[in-house]
């Protein structure tokens, strides 16, 4: 395989595994007041994805160091061209981080409540603005001959990509819920079951839209099997959801959760499977102004020492973040928050 | 103000206020860990305590580090786009090294340590922070040795089809011989600032609650300051050998660190200056002769090249322009560097001397000067950055590209001070929050470390730690 494709796949599995990690921890955070009705709740949802949502945003950190090592071009162009999109994200990020932190520090209901309010909004931006960055980068933009963006960032809220956005934040509030309902007990796991239900049918019907729409801009016969088996797989997870657990209290939320993570993660690989062998299509000169797999890639030299470094630790990573996932599997209740 | 300008700002103020964070959060996780290994050794309850306190506090900071480095990374995109362009083969690997060995360790390991109180057997729990540790250390090392390439470019070639910087020797970027001592400068510098907040909290409480585990905080301020004074020796040290090979691979830097218009064999050091520090005009300073051609040369009558001689030899090299950066901030931040770290060793000095043989401390100016413990050398550290950046200037690879042709051409002013604004404003904000956190959490004191009474089930035991 040319080393060019293996890290236009590297940067996907990385995108991949960002948006299905922290598109449950961006699910939960929404659902924090909705599920949570007093504090020692709201504890409950936040602490499912406490030890979890730092590892969980490193993804991010190295899809975007890896987009900058091995396709300089396109980290520089995106990064650039998507300026206040990615202004955005970055602010709520911070304010999502910081929150998780001070929230429990100070006992004062109104500290609390303000924080609260910082995690829903750095949970539900940053999901609806990368769907929007995601769905332009898809259907192309604007680049010059130096494959500078050229448009203006009202041009990013077209149509489509306010879909791409809301379809985001639809499933990721469903993958969210699902993950509520797989790592609580008791009264907050039954109304996050209700919850997923719910959600769970207006993110298939937006993500069979978006995905649908994406298809007529980016057609391929891997986009259009990935696209079908996402759908599939979202389906598989609400019909889980449906099921009456073995234990008599929920549903089957691991089949579930399994079956909206690999939803996710199939309608992030036909996102991507649609764009190659472009990196970001220009809507002006396609052919000679877009950004290919070859003309934004590093050198081979380049490419072939990262290869190595992530053919290390890439495993390594996987595996001692799965044990993280083992260590903190109980479930947890009302019960199990200190004072 | 051009918007290469408002680029500079928008780096120069993200970047000073992340590296408030990262020095206090590289340091205290080796003193924390510390704290633990000696708990899990000798099974000291005090050491424990010293662990939970400290460890919070260290939280608290963590979380102001871990998402003010975001910025950082997508700000090279966002901002310097052409700086991207031209670099990305070369610095792109080590950065995204960083993100995928280092940073995934550390908040991975961290997560387990915050939570795992209770679901890891001790001595795990306690390899957990020291695996955050060489996690911390490793992101230093990766994006120091990114950072050094910029000041000295090594083990690339300029492809003459796309005039971009390609990598032909990864090793070379790794073993760059500044990023080897950056490494270490750097790192003492972080546990400076770590050391200065272990005992100047220490010493707080033993004057404020006398008689209340006095035998434990004497114990921190005395980790604390030996910590300090340790740092400043290698700081002095590394400091020492980073000034050689400065003066060797970036001459107009360390001219300019002396506001030294003329080359000059032996070159004088002044410890300060009142004058304009242009050149033009004789300035009244007081000078310790030959020690800027010790610190540049090691030999007290080695030859320092002045700031004329190197602008007519770039002049040569890469054509008219000005090559010499800001003299009299280079100039005041390397003094500000040295003069503030040594003040901060000397006042954990006077710590470590008011607790000799039992003794209470007392003094009161000792008292009121404690705040300034961790920040000195916080300042120093700052003082010292802006330092070996400005130095820097005008290039942003040394040699290769200037900084007026780096930023993003289709950023424009609008945006950047949009972003300029809101960094600002929420930094500025979080900043407050964050330090009367802090001051709330240091002044609480030790925890209390008996373990709950237990539970009527142990399904139902409450977690150790939730947020």
């Amino acid at each position: 395989m040319e080393l060019t494709t293996l890290w236009f796949l590297l940067i996907a599995g990385l995108f991949v595994g960002y948006f299905v990690l922290e598109g449950f921890d961006f699910g939960v955070g929404m659902l924090v007041p909705v599920l949570g009705r007093d504090d020692r709740e709201r504890r409950v949802v936040i602490n499912t994805i406490g030890p979890l949502w730092d590892g969980n945003e490193v993804w991010l950190i190295t899809a975007g160091g890896a987009m900058f090592a091995a396709f300089p071009e396109w980290y520089a162009t995106l990064f650039s061209g998507f300026y206040l999109p990615l202004l955005l994200i970055l602010l709520a990020l911070i304010l999502r981080g910081v929150a998780f932190d001070f929230r429990g520090k100070r006992p004062e209901a109104a500290w609390r409540r303000r924080w609260d309010w910082c995690i829903v909004f750095g949970s539900a931006v940053p999901a609806f603005v990368w769907g929007v960055v995601f769905a332009n980068v898809v259907r192309g933009v604007p680049l010059d001959s130096g494959h500078n963006h050229v448009g203006g960032v009202l041009d990013l809220l077209n149509p489509y990509a306010l879909l791409g956005g809301a379809t985001m934040v639809a499933l990721f509030l469903t993958h969210g819920a699902i993950f509520i309902a797989l790592k609580t007990s008791g009264d907050i796991r039954r109304r996050a079951n209700a919850l997923a239900g719910r959600a769970g049918l207006g993110a298939a019907a937006l993500a069979v839209l978006f995905l649908g729409l994406t298809l007529a801009h980016r057609s391929g016969t891997a986009a259009v099997v990935l696209s079908a088996l996402a759908a599939l797989c979202l389906i598989g997870g609400l019909v889980a959801n449906r099921v009456p657990a073995r234990d008599g209290e929920g549903r089957r939320e691991g089949w579930a959760f399994a079956g909206t993570a690999a939803a996710v993660a199939l309608a992030v690989a036909s996102l991507f499977a649609g764009l190659h062998p472009y990196v970001l299509p220009s809507t002006v000169e396609p052919a000679v102004n877009s950004l290919t797999v070859l003309n934004a890639a590093s050198s081979a030299y380049t490419l072939k020492i990262m290869s190595w470094v992530a053919l290390v630790f890439a495993p390594i990573v996987v595996l001692y973040q799965g044990w993280t996932y083992w260590v903190f599997r109980k479930r947890i209740g009302t019960q199990h928050i200190p004072e | 103000m051009d918007v290469t300008d408002l680029a500079r700002w928008q780096f120069g103020v993200t970047t000073v206020y992340h590296f408030l964070f990262v020095p206090l959060t590289i340091g205290l996780v080796f003193m924390v860990a510390a704290f633990e290994t000696a708990w899990v050794r000798t099974g000291n309850e005090k050491w424990l305590k010293l662990t939970k306190f400290y460890g919070k506090l260290f939280l608290i900071n963590f979380a102001m580090g871990l998402v003010t480095g975001i910025v950082q990374e997508f700000q090279f995109g966002m901002n310097w786009s052409e700086y991207s362009r031209f670099v990305g083969d070369v610095f792109g690997a080590p950065l995204a090294m960083e993100a995928l060995v280092a940073f995934f360790l550390e908040s991975t390991f961290l997560g387990l340590w915050i939570f795992g109180w209770d679901r890891l057997p001790k001595k795990i729990h306690a390899a957990c922070i020291w695996v955050v540790a060489v996690g911390t250390v490793l992101s230093a090392y990766f994006i120091l040795a990114a950072n050094s390439w910029m000041q000295n470019p090594v083990g690339y070639r300029i492809n003459p089809d796309t005039g971009r910087a390609e990598l032909t020797d990864i090793v070379a970027v790794l073993t760059n011989k500044v990023a080897l001592i950056t490494v270490p400068h750097t790192v003492a510098g972080c546990l400076l600032v770590a050391g200065g907040l272990v005992t100047a909290v220490a010493v707080w409480h033993l004057v404020r609650r006398p008689g209340q585990d006095t035998g434990t905080y004497r114990s921190a301020v005395k980790i604390g300051a030996w910590t300090t004074l340790v740092a400043m020796g290698a700081m002095l040290l590394t400091g020492d050998i980073q000034g050689k090979i400065m003066t060797e691979v970036q001459p107009m830097k360390m001219a300019a660190a002396e506001a030294l218009y003329e080359s000059e064999q032996p070159a004088p050091f002044s410890v300060f200056t009142v004058g304009t520090l242009d050149g033009s005009r004789p300035v009244w300073s007081v000078e310790i002769p030959g020690l800027l051609s010790f610190l540049g040369t090691g030999s007290f009558d080695g030859r320092v090249e002045g700031i004329n001689d190197l602008q007519a030899e770039y002049e040569q090299k890469y054509g008219e322009g000005d090559y010499s950066p800001n003299i009299p901030l280079t100039y005041w931040t390397f003094r500000f560097m040295i003069g503030l770290g040594a003040a901060a060793a000397l006042l954990a000095l006077w710590a470590l001397w008011s607790i000799r043989r039992g003794r209470a401390p007392t003094n009161r100016w000792l008292v009121r000067g404690l705040p300034l413990l961790p920040l000195l050398p916080l300042a120093a550290n700052s003082t010292g950055w802006i330092f070996t950046e400005m130095g820097r200037q005008p290039w942003v690879v040394f040699g290769e590209l200037k900084t007026a042709a780096a930023n993003s051409p289709n950023v424009g002013a609008g945006e950047l001070i949009t972003s300029l604004a809101v960094f600002t404003l929420v930094y500025g904000v979080l900043a407050f929050i964050e330090v009367r956190l802090l001051l709330k959490y240091a002044r609480a004191g030790l925890p209390d470390v008996t373990p709950p009474p237990p539970a009527e089930s142990d399904e139902d035991r409450p977690l150790a730690f939730a947020y």
